[in-house]
């Protein structure tokens, strides 16, 4: 991720040491000295944020790293980073919680991301990879959407993906300076009128015009930005639905049912805001049945029952509090649906797996 | 005929909001006449706080960014970390600096981030109404110290200034006042003074401004003048705190 | 072609370079690899485990919920993973220091003697490295040479003593895999 970020022309990074997420910090400290960029470590998650909101004032590309209890601090910060209307990335490598949780790898900060957690009306792009090769491009390409929206994007990761190793094929180096300019940042007012970048929009028209303006942009990143995958979809009768490494489980439980003989599909969102619900809503054409896998109490859910709007039963598995269930756990539950709907063929041997843990 | 007297140019030909008698504005005319003086409008970036500063960006003719309340030197940091070759200059009240933000303050100056504070002190949370602050003198009035600040009960005012003295990054800190003519003289020596600071890339660099608030304080304008000049200064005296920019020799 | 392994046992025994050592050297070949480590807060004395998974194809789960090769360091490895081995699968074991009884009859189960070749060799932390060599035997998967070629790459092998020994190591790991796998066979 440090490197994809370095690569993506950013050479400013701030942030404050948090288990499970510290090689980041330790990573660019040494990094961004190497190609002439500045790393801080603040105080504490606020003010890393707030440096964060100062460079990118300033025009470069910009990033913070940290897991769920220090995401909460930060939570202010990025209201702010919508409300100014900044480019910034942040990552959040997710841990069991609430409160100080634990460090093992979870989910649960999934309405924390998709939902604001900051106040007011905004939306904040969420990026959810399931392997190290996409937390590699979909960093590279957080900067992008950064930009393009002037819009904070977030990484959601988890402890396992910070701690995992695949191999990975990097994108060339970006110099900033090769960078399109921008021309809303404040760099000093030379042979230019003097520029102001505020959130503070006293006069409620002016504040509603500010707000629709941004519901405008999120309806773009809506249209333009939904990224999904699908994983043996063409014949499912059931299919789950999961993201991050939930999904990297899934598709080893998916495996092992089709080995059965059970028509078992997986669909992934990619964005987690803007989520997928067209895909899903057309998916409940033919399929009846979903199964949602996420490692939380049942958060990403709500949003599939919202998406599907009824046309399908939603079935959860959730397993919170930084358990990381084997593909077999979740094999069974597949099975357990699957058999309980009768979606099995008629001539299908019985070969069950077991009921619901 | 010749001009003897006009608006600073990096203030904006814009009326200030600020109620009458208020220190704002003789400290927003100062601190735009040494951005003049300097030749320092162009790459002049100004952070303002939450608070009745809030709205400094209509005044100063300079690239501003408007801050989180109390986070404007993490903000500032950001910014010249990026921009080292620009002046960046906080602009922030008691409450911001000395309350929510104290953390950043004394960081950004442990750091010895080259900036530029400028911390105004009133004694009071003056755009919400008057609540106590940070610097509230013993027995003031406020609105949530009924019967005046009890140390006992309320804590003692915080000399955040004294306490960034021990940063070691902290170069130049120095406490004015613009309760008298010759407060505001040696008030605008000192802004420049802290600007300069960061001209040369010495460190971190603050100047606090005793200013009045008579509106929440209650008083006329000349008695809050007075005021300011006699009891304010028992608590926070007007001197020079920390000086190692070896500018001055005597 | 899918193998996926585990590998077990305290904080300090080197169990996460093994499996970083064989997931690279996977890489190197040309396979999908994903290595996923896990350990406790502590930083030594505490459990550590890795898993490791080689494919031809690309990688569904990284966990794996029955494993083809289980490296066991220890004993409590012993009693946390022996049952998770699939069927036809192999345990590789310290018989130095697991002494617990395996109730498998459907595994496979190698025995190296680390501690003593290791001592053998003349230096006691290339234990991990032998079990290294014990089970690119057992796979057939991981060439010895790739293996050297990865070890030098991490730094373990970048002085020629070093080096040697530790060729020296994986070949000991091979023979010894080798000898108890064909007495397994001829049982």
């Amino acid at each position: 991720m440090g490197e994809a970020a370095v690569r993506a022309g950013c050479r400013y990074y701030f942030g404050y040491p948090i288990t499970p997420q510290n090689e980041v910090p330790e990573y660019m400290s040494g990094r961004l000295l190497q190609v002439g960029g500045t790393f801080v470590q603040a105080e504490s998650e606020l003010a890393s944020v707030n440096m964060v909101i100062g460079a990118a004032m300033a025009g470069a590309r910009v990033m913070t790293s940290s897991s769920s209890p220090g995401v909460s601090l930060m939570q202010e910060g990025i209201s702010y980073l919508a409300g100014l209307e900044l480019p910034a990335v942040i990552a959040n490598v997710v841990r069991g919680g609430p409160g100080l949780g634990n460090i093992a790898p979870a989910q649960s900060d999934y309405f924390q991301a998709t939902r604001g957690g900051g106040h007011g009306d905004y939306r904040t792009i969420v990026l959810a990879p399931a392997s190290c090769q996409e937390l590699c491009d979909l960093t590279f390409k957080a900067f992008d959407l950064a930009d393009k929206y002037r819009n904070p994007v977030m990484i959601m990761g988890d402890g396992m993906m910070g701690q995992m190793m695949e191999p990975v094929e990097f994108p060339e180096l970006i110099d900033p300076a090769d960078l399109p300019a921008k021309d809303w940042t404040i760099t000093g007012a030379k042979d230019r009128p003097s520029r102001v970048i505020l959130s503070l929009l006293l006069n409620p028209k002016v504040l509603e015009d500010h707000n629709f303006k941004l519901v405008r942009k999120y309806d773009a990143v809506t249209r333009e930005e939904t990224d999904w995958e699908e994983y043996m979809l063409e014949d499912a009768r059931q299919v789950v639905v999961a993201y991050g490494t939930a999904a990297r489980i899934a598709k080893g439980a998916i495996k092992r049912v089709r080995e059965m003989g059970l028509k078992v599909g997986l669909l992934r969102p990619k964005t987690l805001w803007p989520f997928p619900d067209k895909p899903l809503k057309e998916l409940t054409r033919v399929v009846r049945q979903l199964l949602v896998f996420e490692m939380s109490a049942g958060q990403m859910v709500e949003d599939v029952r919202l998406a599907v709007e009824g046309q399908a039963q939603v079935h959860l598995y959730g397993r919170p509090g930084g358990v990381i269930p084997t593909p077999d756990e979740v094999a069974h539950q597949i099975s357990h649906y699957y058999y309980q709907a009768g979606l099995m063929d008629k001539d299908q041997p019985s070969g069950r797996l077991g009921g619901a843990a | 005929m010749k001009k003897v007297f006009e608006a600073p140019k990096s203030l904006k030909d814009n009326l200030f909001h600020y109620c009458p008698g208020c220190g704002h504005s003789i400290i927003h005319r100062l601190v735009a006449e040494v951005i003049d003086e300097l030749g320092i409008q162009e790459r002049t970036i100004g952070v303002p706080p939450a608070g009745c500063a809030v709205l400094a960006y209509n005044y100063f003719d300079v690239d501003t960014g408007e801050a989180p309340h109390g986070r404007a030197l993490a903000v500032a940091t950001g910014i010249k970390r990026v921009l080292a070759d620009h002046v960046v200059f906080t602009y922030q009240g008691d409450g911001d600096i000395a309350a929510i933000g104290t953390a950043e303050s004394i960081h950004a100056a442990n750091r010895g981030e080259k900036v530029t504070a400028i911390f105004v002190n009133n004694g009071t949370y003056g755009m919400t109404g008057g609540q106590m602050a940070p610097t509230t003198l013993p027995g003031m009035g406020s609105t949530t110290t009924p019967g005046g600040r009890d140390v006992v009960r309320d804590g003692a005012p915080l000399d955040l200034t004294q306490m960034l003295a021990e940063a070691k990054g902290s170069v130049f800190l120095e406490r004015v006042s613009v309760a008298t003519p010759k407060g505001i003289r040696k008030a605008k020596k000192a802004i420049k003074k802290a600007f300069q600071v960061q001209l040369d890339g010495l460190g971190f660099a603050l100047v606090e401004v005793l200013s009045p608030c008579p509106t929440n304080w209650k008083m006329d304008p000349v008695a809050a003048y007075e005021w300011t000049d006699k009891e304010m200064t028992k608590i926070f005296p007007v001197k020079v705190i920390k000086d190692i920019t070896g500018y001055d020799k005597d | 072609m899918t193998n996926k392994m585990i590998f077990a046992g305290f904080g300090g025994q080197g169990v996460l370079l093994m499996g970083f050592i064989t997931a690279l050297t996977a890489m190197r070949q040309g396979k999908n690899v994903t290595y996923l480590p896990a350990y406790g807060a502590e930083v030594r004395g505490g459990t550590a485990n890795c898993t490791v998974v080689i494919s031809d194809e690309e990688i569904a789960s990284p966990v794996a919920s029955n494993p083809d090769y289980v490296i066991v360091m220890n004993n409590p490895s012993l009693v946390r993973f022996a049952n998770m081995v699939a069927p036809g699968g192999t345990l590789l074991i310290n018989s130095s220091l697991v002494h617990g009884e395996i109730k498998r009859d459907d595994v496979t189960v190698v025995p190296v003697p680390l501690n003593e070749l290791a001592h053998e060799l003349g230096e006691d932390r290339s234990a991990n490295v032998i079990m290294v060599g014990a089970l690119a035997q057992a796979t057939g998967v991981l060439s010895i040479e790739a293996l050297k070629e990865a070890l030098a790459e991490t730094g373990l092998g970048k002085k020629p003593k070093v080096l040697e020994l530790n060729r020296r190591a994986l070949e000991v790991g091979a023979n010894t895999a080798r000898q108890a796998l064909a007495k397994e066979k001829s049982a």
